[in-house]
């Protein structure tokens, strides 16, 4: 068996549509006349739509972490270290993939399901024959709009989850705002936001980017709906993984963690 | 006395699924103001047909003229605008669920009129298209909010917004109930005579076909295989032509 019979399988064909589809969105971008109306419209729906689950789950987050981490700490009489640790973690790691992983839940089966179903319903097919650019309106605003407001959400979830962390610590304690606040914040370095702000413009593009790709050719009718909207939530989230295993990676040549 | 040139001429066109070849050599002509129905089993290749005209399906061969433009050699702008003077119904009506009634008629105009235009004109264009489907209190609804023979009443109005020279209908009864089947075919009707337009309309609705067509072309095996009026084909005696008029 030669290695382009090896190559000729499902899932090297998919990923090389992915790559197509993505090639496409970056020709459509660089093209004048975009549709800035429809992407604020994304911005809304993405970003403001989202905003409520992040922001409890991002609460729920550090509040827990510092509950969960209190009782170790104070074995080595280290509890003073709480903030610090809590807030290193949140902005490094845990904020930036949490929120990806629910943008990739909510985000992604939604453009999945919404645009499989204009595909089935001859919506796509309608729009081109109206002389709109489909790719351009459906995909490249929500793709783009995707990318730009996952890391907004991340940054927030940031600030939301510090904020939990504050509770959780005072919860059994007695520590003011200014001094968790203090701790966590002297804590932190450009070195910790940098590589979180960057991946998650990452992790946005790859949820959006899969979203609309199994949306757009969403086959088979009612079924194929079903079957974009669940296999965006589980190639974005395991994109997500991968993406965050790479910057880790990069981070760290570059000398970043 | 030279002969009426047609507005749309599709010649000798292939197109093939895999092993599955949908059309075979199929040629048709289309003149100004005549309504042309295309009749054939379900999976002839009828949709394909006029997906074809309207290139959201590529031909494997032959020859598609609009308005005397080959639509292989056009760019994506020209057949951009092409496609104002050609309106398409969906067979599903492919309104845009997420709009307004008003929404999805303004839609097709946002390529086609300036923003100046739209301001100006719209309006009165959306309410214009409306009356000539008679459904001018359902503007502000939402898709979902209206009746099968509504939605198909929305979406010829959408299709008669840009005022097409020529409407492509892809089986425009299907699935209604006789009665609105029947108001469907009027309504195709009085657009032909109000506005002057040709059409194909892809079908198998024996009563609209009747009602509608002023010619009609049998597509059996993917060929053009019987040509005629209605009433030539009714009296047609080759087998497969009179399997479609059995019980008649």
């Amino acid at each position: 068996m030669g290695l382009l019979d090896k190559l000729n399988n499902p899932f090297f064909q998919e990923v090389g549509d992915i790559a197509r589809f993505t090639g496409r969105f970056f020709r459509e971008v660089i093209k004048p006349k975009q549709e800035w109306e429809e992407f604020i419209n994304q911005c809304y729906w993405i970003g403001y739509k989202t905003f409520s689950l992040v922001g409890i789950t991002a609460f729920i987050m550090g509040l827990v972490l510092t509950i969960q981490t209190r009782p170790t700490l104070l074995e080595f009489g280290a509890e003073a270290l709480i903030p610090s640790m809590v807030s290193v973690a949140l902005v490094r790691e845990i904020a930036p993939v949490i929120t990806a992983l629910i943008c990739a839940g909510k985000i992604g089966s939604g453009i999945g399901a919404e645009l499989g179903s204009m595909r089935v319903t001859e919506q796509i097919d309608a729009m081109e024959v109206s002389g709109t650019n489909p790719f351009k309106y459906l995909v490249v605003t929500r793709v783009l709009a995707s990318t730009v407001m996952v890391p907004i959400l991340s940054s927030l979830a940031i600030a939301i989850s510090i904020y939990g962390g504050y509770l959780g610590v005072n919860l059994k304690g007695d520590v003011s705002w200014s001094l968790y606040w203090h701790q966590a914040y002297n804590a932190l370095i450009y070195g910790d936001f940098i590589p979180s702000m960057v991946k998650t413009i990452f992790f946005g593009f790859a949820i959006g980017i899969v979203g609309t790709y199994k949306g757009y050719n969403s086959q088979k009718g009612t079924e194929g709906v079903g079957r974009s909207a669940t296999t965006a939530v589980i190639v974005a989230s395991l994109l997500v993984f991968i993406l965050d295993l790479v910057a880790v990676q990069v981070a760290d040549v570059l000398g970043l963690t | 006395m030279e002969a009426e040139k047609p507005i749309i001429e599709v010649k000798v066109l292939n197109k093939s699924f895999g092993e599955n070849h949908v059309l075979r050599d199929f040629s048709l002509s289309l003149f100004q103001g005549e309504n042309l129905v295309i009749l054939g089993k379900s999976g002839s290749g009828k949709s394909v047909l006029i997906k074809c005209i309207i290139r959201l399906i590529e031909p494997d061969s032959g020859e598609i003229i609009i308005f005397d433009q080959d639509i292989s050699e056009l760019d994506q702008d020209e057949m951009d605008m092409l496609r104002a003077d050609v309106g398409f119904l969906f067979q599903s009506n492919a309104l845009y669920d997420s709009m307004t009634v008003r929404q999805n008629l303004e839609f097709p105009l946002r390529r086609h009129w300036t923003k100046e235009e739209r301001e100006e004109k719209a309006e009165a264009a959306v309410l214009e298209a409306l009356e000539d489907v008679g459904l001018s209190h359902t503007i502000d609804m939402m898709p979902a909010e209206l009746s099968g023979g509504m939605r198909k009443r929305i979406a010829l109005a959408r299709t008669l917004i840009l005022k097409p020279k020529v409407i492509l209908y892809d089986e425009p009864t299907t699935g209604l109930d006789p009665i609105t089947g029947r108001e469907i075919n009027e309504l195709m009707l009085s657009i032909q005579k109000k506005y002057k337009t040709a059409a194909i309309i892809i079908s198998h609705d024996m009563n609209c076909i009747r009602m509608t067509g002023n010619r009609v072309i049998m597509l059996i095996d993917g060929k053009n295989y019987a040509e005629g009026s209605f009433d030539e084909l009714l009296k047609n005696t080759d087998p497969k032509v009179r399997d479609f008029f059995e019980g008649l």
